[in-house]
């Protein structure tokens, strides 16, 4: 298996390579060929890997496979941990990317830059495998920076445009703030365990935890240990999963293509930090304060990043919003301690959040580029293939019953109502609660705005409107079908089965799961129980507003607006995070640049030091020209003079 | 017989003679050159001298080699003498300046 499990991650950076360096010489085919040759390999391969674990029992795998460096009792390995957890995420991971791959061949299909797009979609797809394969810290970090990287490239695909320029400057930027927090983590790890190694760290966390750490982060105040390293882990995954405030940057990354907000985005790598937590479960759980800490940035972000949502008029933003309120449901659903229903979520979510990037990708390419929500309308008559799987995507968004959505969404409810951790739980069990009516209500206003209402395009639109190739609508269709009905196979095993027995560890006190489990009954009667609970009322408020504001009278957002101005220039305006950003660390930096530039570098530098040693030595050497004469005789003088001396000098010290 | 220290002490002055003769002499490299030539012979006296006291001929046979030298070094001297003068129309030593920062 060691060998199939290292091309699982090789074949999409082969395919990378070629299309990259190779591009001109193969073409656009040859380009779309060899990544989703690659790309679908890797596909096959790990539902072979994931098959062989669950169905046949297989061992999981742990060993390393090189070792990089060896520095003192520090190996520096690059290795693979294939459990269940691991093949999951591969499945999703490689599946998603197919699916983008397939659909990239026309969403870029005049796009000079081809082939470059391809490079890096698969590149990408070998770091994400990278970053959910390894089996130790330091390629996790690896895989973690070079997800970021090729975010940043791709953000800045369309490198002539300046504002795409501008985002993945900005996403670059924000996610070195949270991978700053991470390494620091990542450090403290290795500080107190000795080790990188997944599974030796985690061996060492009881009897480390036993002696109840602390140590002085400022001279005076003693920390937990375990607390620092958890809660600085958990800031690297606020930068990559865009929490609460390092979320900035996601909503920017629109500036990409669209097949990236659906593959990078949206299901893959704005999840690395959901699936970094759920892996070192055995160290968070041990630290209910980074828990709670965990607890409220998720669910402050699940809340409040899905108001902007409803203000937001590009098509992209509202599902960006929308992709950021889910990540908070995710994140909740770690602080709860239900890190299975947090990966169960990131599963369903990566299906239907990708299955609306992509449509609105295929409503974009109709639109002939235009991504305002208010000169669209109607499109249900041109796009009917679109409209359908728009329709399922947003069902199960909001957590209709029986979608997969709905089971995901419903389990992270439930685990923060039941999780314990004080005012941490109250606030976040009913910021899930409410967002579930916020999520309902920018889902299907995006819904009508574009797909039903008035047609509010232009005649030229409409001669062109017509349902994108069949390259665009197979794969809405391939992830139409797990966003319905991949949670009836995988709810019973994953939540509340032993799927993660043995990946995720979870301590009795803290295991929300188990006690949702009793009322679990198998998917159809857990879909009918939606009946008697608040957020199947709250969801169905929320379609209902929608429909209400958006088809039945259109006039009245615009009064809502007008009414409650001051709220909506908050919304519009981000919370103002951007401007606050923008105002201390942005201008605070290149204030502080200044200053180093105009004091340090021009006046202590360039004047004291370098101009400074220059002149000294010129004063010096116009004292000393002085003394040259040019006349032989005062040089002949001289040496006479100091060789006296210096026998002088001899001859005095030895008597 | 004639003392080592008499030998010595007529070196001696020899050799301040030809320092003194460097260091006064502002006119004439002619001068210089020979003052050098002083120099070199209280250097050779002072050998014979040891040479002698010590019934060592090493000396004495250095001493050739040095006149052999000085004579070549004079040759030399004179040559480059010869080319100042060619060049700069004087051979006074206080015109010849322009290391003078």
């Amino acid at each position: 298996m060691e060998k199939l499990y290292l091309w699982i991650a090789l074949a999409p950076l082969i395919g990378a390579i070629i299309a990259g360096l190779f591009g001109k010489q193969i073409g656009k085919a040859g380009a779309h060929l060899v990544t989703i040759a690659g790309v679908g390999f890797s596909t096959i391969a790990s539902m072979m890997v994931l098959k062989y674990l669950v169905v046949d029992g297989g061992e999981a795998y742990n060993a390393s496979v090189y070792t990089w460096a060896v520095v003192g009792d520090l190996k520096l390995e690059i290795g693979f941990l294939v459990d269940n957890l691991t093949a999951m995420m591969m499945v999703v991971v490689t599946f998603v990317s197919l699916m983008v791959h397939i659909y990239t061949i026309g969403y870029m299909k005049d796009d000079p830059g081809y082939q470059r797009f391809f490079s890096y979609i698969s590149l990408f797809t070998f770091a994400m495998l990278m970053l959910v394969m390894s089996n130790n810290f330091l390629q996790l970090f690896f895989g973690w920076e070079a997800v970021g990287l090729v975010s940043y490239l791709l953000i800045g695909f369309w490198y002539k445009k300046e504002t795409a320029i501008y985002a993945n400057l900005k996403a670059f930027m924000v996610n070195r703030v949270g991978d700053f927090g991470f390494l620091l983590g990542i450090a403290g790890v290795l500080y107190f365990f000795e080790s990188l190694d997944y599974a030796t760290v985690f061996g060492k966390v009881e009897a480390f935890v036993a002696t109840n750490p602390t140590f002085d982060v400022i001279a005076g105040s003693e920390w937990s240990a375990m607390t620092v390293i958890c809660i600085c882990l958990f800031i690297g995954a606020m930068g990559k999963s865009a929490q609460v405030p390092l979320h900035v940057w996601l909503p920017d990354s629109m500036e990409g293509p669209t097949p990236i907000s659906a593959l990078i985005h949206a299901a893959t790598m704005v999840t690395a930090g959901v699936f970094m937590v759920a892996r070192m479960s055995p160290l968070f759980e041990y630290s209910e304060t980074a828990l709670a800490f965990i607890l409220v940035i998720g669910a402050t972000t699940a809340l409040f990043m899905g108001f902007l949502g409803l203000v937001q008029n590009d098509i992209k933003k509202v599902i960006a919003y929308s992709t950021l309120s889910q990540l908070g449901y995710m994140v909740v659903a770690l602080g709860s301690s239900a890190y299975a229903a947090g990966v169960f979520h990131l599963m369903t979510h990566a299906f239907f959040k990708a299955l609306l990037f992509l449509a609105a990708g295929s409503v974009i390419i109709g639109m002939h580029h235009e991504q305002d929500m208010r000169k669209m309308g109607g499109l249900y008559k041109y796009m009917p293939i679109t409209w359908i799987t728009s329709l399922i995507g947003s069902l199960a968004l909001i957590g209709t019953p029986f979608f997969s959505g709905y089971y995901s969404k419903d389990v992270v409810i439930l685990a923060a109502q039941h999780a314990d951790l004080g005012m941490a739980s109250t606030y976040a069990y009913y910021a899930v609660l409410s967002g579930v009516f916020i999520t309902a209500l920018y889902s299907f206003r995006l819904f009508f705005m574009v797909f039903h209402s008035n047609e509010r395009f232009d005649d030229h639109t409409r001669e062109h409107l017509k349902e994108s190739p069949w390259v665009v609508t197979l794969p809405l269709i391939l992830l139409a079908i797990p966003s319905v009905v991949i949670a009836w196979f995988t709810t019973g095993d994953m939540l509340f089965g032993n799927f993660f027995e043995g990946v995720i560890t979870v301590l009795p006190q803290h295991d929300v799961l188990k006690e949702i489990s009793g009322e679990w009954h198998g998917p159809v009667s857990f879909g009918l129980h939606a009946i008697s609970s608040p957020p199947f009322y709250l969801a169905l408020a929320g379609v209902v507003t929608a429909w209400f504001l958006y088809v039945k009278r259109p006039d009245i957002p615009g009064m809502l607006e007008d009414k409650f101005k001051w709220l909506h220039t908050l919304f519009v305006n981000k919370y103002y995070f951007d401007d606050v950003n923008q105002a201390i660390f942005a201008d605070g930096a290149v204030k502080i640049g200044k200053q180093l530039w105009k004091q340090g570098d021009e006046k202590l530098i360039d004047g004291l030091m370098v101009n400074g040693t220059a002149k000294s030595v010129g004063v010096f050497a116009s004292l000393l020209r002085h003394i040259q004469t040019g006349q032989l005789s005062n040089y002949a003088f001289t040496m006479i003079i100091g060789l006296v001396g210096f026998l002088g000098w001899l001859i005095y010290s030895s008597m | 017989m004639i003392a080592l220290s008499d030998y010595l002490v007529v070196s001696a002055i020899l050799f301040t003679v030809g320092i003194a003769g460097i260091i006064l002499n502002r006119k004439n490299i002619i001068t210089l050159l020979m003052s050098i030539e002083l120099m070199l012979l209280a250097v050779n006296t002072n050998f014979i001298a040891f040479s002698r006291y010590l019934d060592d001929p090493v000396g004495q046979v250095f001493v050739f080699f040095i006149l052999t030298v000085a004579a070549a070094e004079a040759a030399i001297g004179l040559a480059i003498l010869l080319l100042v003068f060619r060049n700069r129309r004087s051979i006074a030593v206080e015109e010849l300046d322009s290391m003078q920062g």
